[in-house]
């Protein structure tokens, strides 16, 4: 029997096709993979389920392997304090020198400040809680800069908390599970920072590209950077506290404004994950939600833009919901009648005189925070 | 004749390949330099397509894929994408590259690195808004393409199986 008379030999053409389906099925759920990716956003529900079951599996299997590695640094660690103790010794009393001498600048500018604080009536930010954790696993890759925290929901982590080294800002949780957290590193392709150049506030966003240094975009100015600058975190839009180190601005081999990061000077094993909740958590929301807001009067109404014609259709309000009359307290709180400005008064002689100014008026000179 | 039992050519690199990424992915940094991270997939991925047609392979490559991603914390899909792309390259060029000699499939593997790679740029490119950092890509590229020789050896132990499609 010859070879094309053998019925197995047609069974070549179908696989074929049918391994063709395959690959055709196969990239057809990789493009849907790819086009219902949330990765970039900060909200909690955007990591989804099969995530947090894979890191809340990874950690532990990332901590048990990693154990072994954490031995042999700490013996290769001690072997070399063995070996340079006198080197080290000579070194760590220059820096003692000169930690003594930062520390009573230190001193001096602590009570220097504290003065100017009770001086403005400055309201500080209030000390922020963390939590401390281990990195089990590192991804670092150019797609995909990363790390796995041991640490998750049950010690309340949630997704944009910042994140910390000893020596400057890491990354923000991107993802929480019971066990684990997902840290997104500066230096990865979708992270953006709101930084500033110490030296001077100028603003910049961090760019991560994949690569070890991420870039400064978005620099106004004619020399906004100057090498060695400190970058520290701005606190624009809120997600992180202002003021936290990021780096050391560097110009990179293309040309491009870099940051060197201070969490890079030593290895990333234990980290501080902060409890940051936005710029609310600098009231007391119990306070807040305690005191009782007066309604509104026509007097408010009209001090927000609304012109007086507009005041009868307040008649159409249900009475249910209507406003009871409140002059007299609404008149009380206001604060004495302002002068009218001087070409109101020219231009319009006639005019009757200024009405009390709103309460919405009142609060605005309370809410200006002293120059600093 | 070696048997072509898919667990065998498919099943045990599979799981290689998993275990090497967890390897590879402790925090680990010697003399201040990170530890590179190869893509491990990629050896397996060139050997199946070239070893016989399946329908099991591309499954076991979109879930390696999917792993990487889940694993490494990347964009979803990136690397299921990136390795599905490579395989049914060396799918439809496998008649032009069985038989040949290993330095010619070596370039051969250094071309569906680079158009794997290539494509997670593009899905970077899409989703991000940004491209990668040259170095970086390179730097891991380099380290991947070092993993040829174990797709050869894959290659030579299952070629000759499944004699319908030498």
């Amino acid at each position: 029997m010859s070879f094309r008379d053998n019925p197995l030999g047609e069974l070549k053409v179908p696989l074929t096709w049918t391994a063709a389906i395959a690959i055709l099925i196969a990239l057809v759920f990789a493009i849907t993979l790819v086009a219902t990716d949330r990765r970039g956003e900060i909200q909690a529900e955007a990591y989804g389920v099969t995530r947090k079951a894979a890191d809340a599996v990874a950690a532990p299997v990332g901590g048990l392997v990693a154990k072994p590695v954490g031995w042999a640094d700490v013996a290769v660690e001690n072997i070399r304090g063995y070996f340079f103790a006198v080197s080290e010794n000579r070194r760590l009393k220059q820096e003692l020198k000169t930690a003594r001498e930062w520390r009573d600048r230190a001193l001096a500018l602590d009570n220097l400040n504290e003065r100017y604080r009770v001086l403005l009536d400055l309201k500080t930010d209030p000390p922020i809680p963390m939590v401390s954790a281990r990195i089990v696993t590192d991804a670092r890759g150019p797609f995909a800069n990363t790390r796995l925290a041991n640490v998750g929901k049950e010690k309340g982590v949630k997704a944009g908390y910042p994140v910390m080294s000893e020596n400057g800002l890491v990354g923000r949780i991107i993802g929480v599970t019971t066990g684990a957290s997902r840290v997104l590193l500066l230096t990865d392709v979708t992270s953006r920072t709101p930084v500033m150049v110490e030296r001077n506030n100028n603003r910049s966003i961090l760019t991560g590209d994949g690569g070890p240094n991420p870039r400064l975009e978005f620099l106004r100015g004619s020399d906004p950077v100057k090498p060695g600058d400190r970058i520290v975190t701005s606190g624009d839009g809120g997600v992180l506290p202002r003021g936290l180190p990021v780096g050391i601005a560097a110009k990179g081999l293309d040309g491009r404004w870099r940051v060197v990061l201070a969490s890079d000077r030593a290895p990333i094993d234990y980290v501080r994950i902060m409890r940051f909740e936005d710029f609310a958590q600098l009231t007391n929301q119990a306070e807040l939600a305690r005191m009782s807001v007066p309604p509104p009067s026509s007097l408010a109404t009209a001090s927000v833009g609304v012109t007086p014609s507009a005041a009868p259709a307040a008649g159409t309000v249900s009475s249910a919901v209507r406003p009871k009359p409140v002059a007299a307290p609404v008149t009380a709180a206001a604060p004495p009648p302002r002068r009218p400005a001087a070409p109101a008064t020219r231009s319009a002689p006639s005019t009757p005189p200024p009405p009390q100014a709103p309460p919405a008026a009142t609060l605005a000179p309370q809410s200006q925070d002293p120059p600093l | 004749m070696t048997t072509l039992a898919p667990w065998e050519w498919i099943g045990v690199p599979f799981l290689l390949c998993v275990f090497w990424t967890l390897i590879f992915a402790i925090p680990l940094r010697v003399f201040g330099l990170h530890a590179p991270e190869p893509v491990f997939a990629l050896w397996p991925v060139f050997a199946w397509a070239m070893i016989r047609p399946s329908i099991i392979a591309p499954a076991a490559v979109l879930l390696l894929g999917y792993f990487l991603d889940i694993f490494w914390g990347g964009p979803q899909g990136l690397w299921a994408l990136s390795l599905l792309v490579a395989y049914a390259a060396v799918w439809a060029a496998r008649p032009m590259m069985v038989g040949q000699s290993a330095q010619a499939m070596f370039i051969w593997y250094l071309a569906v690195s680079a158009l794997a790679f290539g494509a997670g740029t593009m899905v970077m490119i899409v989703k991000a808004g940004a491209v990668p950092n040259p170095i970086a890509l390179a730097w891991q590229y380099g380290v991947t393409i070092l993993l040829f020789p174990f797709s050869l050896r894959l290659i030579e132990r299952f070629e000759d199986a499944d004699v319908r499609f030498r």
